[in-house]
C-alpha cells in the first residue's frame, strides 16, 4: 500500500544568475514498511527531496500526499503536527539537543506529544536498550561517541512509532564499523517496528542495505530499482 | 492529550539549561540587569525620600492632610469668613482612628512692628497641643519656647522674621489687625520663641500666638478660621476626606492638601511620573544587552531550533521557549537587583548626611539629612516594568527564532 505519493515535485534555487534545479519534476511512490535509499552525488537533490516529503521546505510546485491526504500545502503549525505524530528524522550531525540527556532527547518528541512521564520513561528506556544504549540514559550527547549519538537519534526517531523515518546521510560522520552497526540496526527496526525508512546517502555500503534503491542526479530520478538484500 | 507544545516544566528545564550553556555571557547579563534594577530602586528611594520630606514638611506644619474652613475663606481670608469651633458631630468624627491629629486655629492677616521695622504677616492663633499633634516639630524651636496653651500671651516668630525686624527673643512687638467692624485691633506681645522652617518664606510669614488671645484681639469670640486634620498616609486622603466632610457644617468647605498646596501636589505627581521615566530609561539601556544576549543565544542554536521544528515543535513553541529563557534571565536579575537595592537602602535608614549641601537642599525645601524611602509601589513598578518590557523586548529574538525555515536552519553552519 502506498504511504507517500510525490507528484511532479519541483524546487529551484537561484544562485546568482543561475537557476539550480534541486528537484526537477520528481514523481515517487513510497510503499509502507519500505526500506529505501536515495543515492546520488552531492547536489543531486536527495536532501531537498527528504525535506520536501518531511515538510521542512516549501516546494515551488508539485504535490506530496501522506496516506492519501495532500500535505504540501499545510501551514507551519499543522505540518509540525504531522511530523510530530507521523515522521521521524535522523540527520547527519547535530542530531541531539546538547542540554538534554540521551533519555531526555528520546523523550523529547513524546513530551511534545503530551505523553505521561511514566509512559515515556518506559518507552525511552526500552528503545535505548533496543539500540544498544542501556545504562546510558543519563549521559549528555557530549559524553557519547558519534555512533552512540546517532543511535540515540534513531531511538528518538522511532520511539513514538512514526509511519516514516527520513534519514539524511546518517552514517556520514561514522567510521565504517559503526556505520555498519547503525545500518543493521535500521534494517532491524524497519522489520520489527514496521516503520518505513527513506535514507539519503552516497555511501555504497549503505545502499547495499536498501530493498529499493533510487538514484538521483541533477534533481531528477534517473533510476529506481528493487534490490536483493543479503 | 494532544497539546503539541512542550509542557511548561519541560520548557522551563530546557530554558534553564540553555541559559547556562554560556555561563559567562549569562552572568554578565545578570550582573547588568541586577545593577540596572539596583539603580532603579536605589535612586528612586533617594528621590522619593527627598520629595517625601518636602511634602511632609509642607503639609505637616500647617495645612494638614484635610482642612475645613468657610466656603468663602479661600477667596477672602478675613474674620467674616470664620467657622464655629468643632461641634459634637465633628468632634466625634475627629476621634476616628483615621485621624492622626487635628487642630483648630485662627488665621488673620496682620502687621507686626518692632522698634526698628514693620512687616506684613499671617497671624495664627493656635492651640499648641493641637499643632504638635498635627505635626509641628518642637525640634524646630531654635530659641525660647513654643506656646504652652491657647491662653499663652507670648508670640512665636520665625528666625527670618526676627532678623528682618532686627529684634530678639524677649523683646516686645506690636501686632495690628482688624476686628469684624473693621476697627484697628492692636496689642503688644513679647517674643517667647523663635522657630525655623525649611523655607525662609515660611519663617517670615507665619507668627504663632495663643488662640484665645488672638480671638480676643480680633473679637472673634470662639470662632476659628480653619480646622486642620492630619491622617496617616498623605497619599491616601480620600477616606479621611469623606469622614470629615460628612461631619462638617454645611457652610464649610473641606479640601484635601492636594488642592490647598497645589505646588506640593504637582511635585508629587511629577515625582511619580519621573520615577516611571527613570525606570524606563534605565531599562532601555538594559534592553540592548538583553536583545544582544538573546540574539546571540538564538544565532548559536539555529541548527538546534531547526531540529526542534523538524521533530514537530510548532513555531509558537519555539517562541515560548526563547521567551521563557528571557523570563528566567529577567527574574534572576530582578531577584539579585532587589536584594542588592534593599541591602544598600536598609543601612541608610537613619539618613544620609547632606550637610555639605544643606543650603541647596534647604532652597528646595528639603532638610540636610536625606532619608531614602523604599516604597512597595516603586519596588513593584520597577519589577513589573522590567518583566513586561523585558518580555516585549525579547519578542524580537524569539520571533526571529520561530520564523526560521527548518530546512535552512538545520543546514546553517
Amino acid at each position: 500500500m502506498t504511504a507517500i505519493k510525490c507528484i511532479d515535485l519541483c524546487k529551484f534555487f537561484q544562485q546568482g544568475d543561475v537557476v539550480i534545479k534541486a528537484l526537477d519534476h520528481v514523481a515517487l511512490d513510497i510503499e509502507e514498511v519500505s526500506f529505501i535509499c536515495l543515492s546520488g552525488p552531492s547536489g543531486s537533490g536527495k536532501t531537498t527531496l527528504l525535506n520536501a516529503i518531511g515538510g521542512l521546505d516549501k516546494l515551488d510546485s508539485g504535490e506530496v500526499h501522506f496516506d492519501g491526504q495532500r500535505v504540501d500545502q499545510l501551514g507551519k503549525g499543522p505540518m509540525a503536527d504531522l511530523r510530530l505524530h507521523h515522521i521521524g528524522f535522523v540527520f547527519q550531525a547535530y542530531n541531539l539537543i546538547p542540554v538534554l540527556t540521551a533519555g531526555e532527547n528520546v523523550e523529547f518528541v513524546m513530551q511534545v506529544q503530551g505523553i505521561s512521564v511514566k509512559e515515556r520513561r518506559e518507552k525511552s528506556y526500552a528503545i535505548l536498550s533496543e539500540v544498544g544504549l542501556e545504562g546510558m540514559e543519563n549521559r549528555y550527547p557530549a559524553q557519547l561517541s558519534g555512533g552512540q549519538q546517532q543511535r540515540v537519534a534513531v531511538a528518538r526517531a522511532i520511539v513514538s512509532q512514526p509511519r516514516l523515518v527520513l534519514a539524511d546521510e546518517p552514517t556520514a560522520n561514522l567510521d565504517s564499523e559503526t556505520a555498519t552497526q547503525l545500518m543493521d540496526l535500521l534494517r532491524e527496526l524497519n522489520e520489527r517496528h514496521k516503520v518505513t525508512f527513506l535514507i539519503a546517502t552516497h555511501d555504497e555500503r549503505v545502499m547495499r542495505y536498501a530493498k529499493r534503491l533510487i538514484r538521483m542526479q541533477d534533481g531528477k530520478i534517473i533510476a529506481d530499482e528493487i534490490q536483493e538484500v543479503g | 492529550m494532544n497539546t503539541n507544545t512542550l509542557p511548561v516544566p519541560a520548557m522551563m528545564r530546557l530554558a534553564w539549561r540553555n541559559l547556562w550553556r554560556n555561563h559567562r555571557r549569562t552572568l554578565i547579563m545578570l550582573l547588568a540587569i541586577a545593577i540596572g534594577v539596583w539603580a532603579m530602586i536605589f535612586m528612586t528611594a533617594l528621590m522619593r525620600g527627598m520629595v517625601d520630606e518636602m511634602i511632609r514638611d509642607g503639609i505637616d506644619s500647617l495645612p494638614g492632610y484635610v482642612q475645613i474652613h468657610h466656603a468663602d475663606f479661600r477667596d477672602d481670608p478675613s474674620i467674616d469668613n470664620s467657622i464655629q469651633a468643632p461641634g459634637p458631630e465633628l468632634l466625634s468624627a475627629l476621634e476616628n482612628p483615621a485621624v492622626a491629629g487635628w487642630t483648630s486655629r485662627v488665621r488673620v492677616p496682620a502687621m507686626i512692628s518692632s522698634e526698628r521695622d514693620s512687616r506684613g504677616i499671617t497671624l495664627l492663633g493656635v492651640d499648641p497641643a493641637g499643632e504638635i499633634a498635627l505635626g509641628f516639630d518642637l525640634d524646630n524651636m531654635v530659641e525660647g519656647r513654643f506656646l504652652e496653651n491657647p491662653e499663652d500671651k507670648g508670640l512665636v516668630v520665625g528666625r527670618k522674621l526676627l532678623e528682618r525686624l532686627e529684634t530678639g527673643l524677649g523683646k516686645r512687638v506690636v501686632v495690628m489687625s482688624q476686628d469684624p467692624e473693621n476697627n484697628v485691633a492692636d496689642r503688644g506681645f513679647r517674643i517667647v520663641g523663635v522657630y525655623k522652617a525649611s523655607l525662609e518664606s515660611q519663617e517670615e510669614m507665619f507668627v504663632y500666638g495663643g488662640r484665645s488671645n488672638i480671638q480676643s484681639l480680633v473679637k472673634m469670640g470662639t470662632m476659628v478660621s480653619e480646622i486642620a486634620v492630619a491622617g496617616h498616609d498623605y497619599r491616601a486622603v480620600d477616606d479621611l476626606l469623606t469622614i470629615i466632610t460628612e461631619a462638617s457644617p454645611l457652610e464649610s468647605e473641606v479640601l484635601p492638601w492636594m488642592e490647598l498646596e497645589s505646588y506640593l501636589s504637582s511635585m508629587m505627581n511629577m515625582m511619580d511620573g519621573f520615577v516611571l521615566v527613570w525606570i524606563i530609561v534605565i531599562f532601555l539601556a538594559l534592553s540592548f544587552g538583553l536583545i544582544n544576549t538573546l540574539m546571540m543565544a538564538v544565532f548559536e542554536r539555529i541548527r538546534e531550533i531547526g531540529l526542534m521544528q523538524a521533530l514537530g515543535m510548532r513555531p509558537s513553541s519555539i517562541l515560548y521557549l526563547i521567551l521563557m529563557e528571557s523570563l528566567l534571565l529577567l527574574v534572576l536579575g530582578l531577584l539579585a537587583g532587589n536584594i542588592l537595592a534593599i541591602a544598600s537602602i536598609l543601612p541608610l535608614r537613619e539618613g544620609i548626611d547632606l550637610s555639605a549641601v544643606a543650603r541647596g537642599m534647604e532652597m528646595m525645601g528639603a532638610g540636610s539629612t536625606l532619608y531614602p524611602a523604599l516604597k512597595l509601589r516603586d519596588l513593584a513598578t520597577a519589577n513589573v516594568v522590567v518583566i513586561v518590557l523585558g518580555l516585549v523586548t525579547s519578542l524580537l529574538p524569539a520571533w526571529h527564532a520561530s520564523r526560521y525555515s527548518p530546512a535552512e536552519a538545520i543546514t546553517k553552519i
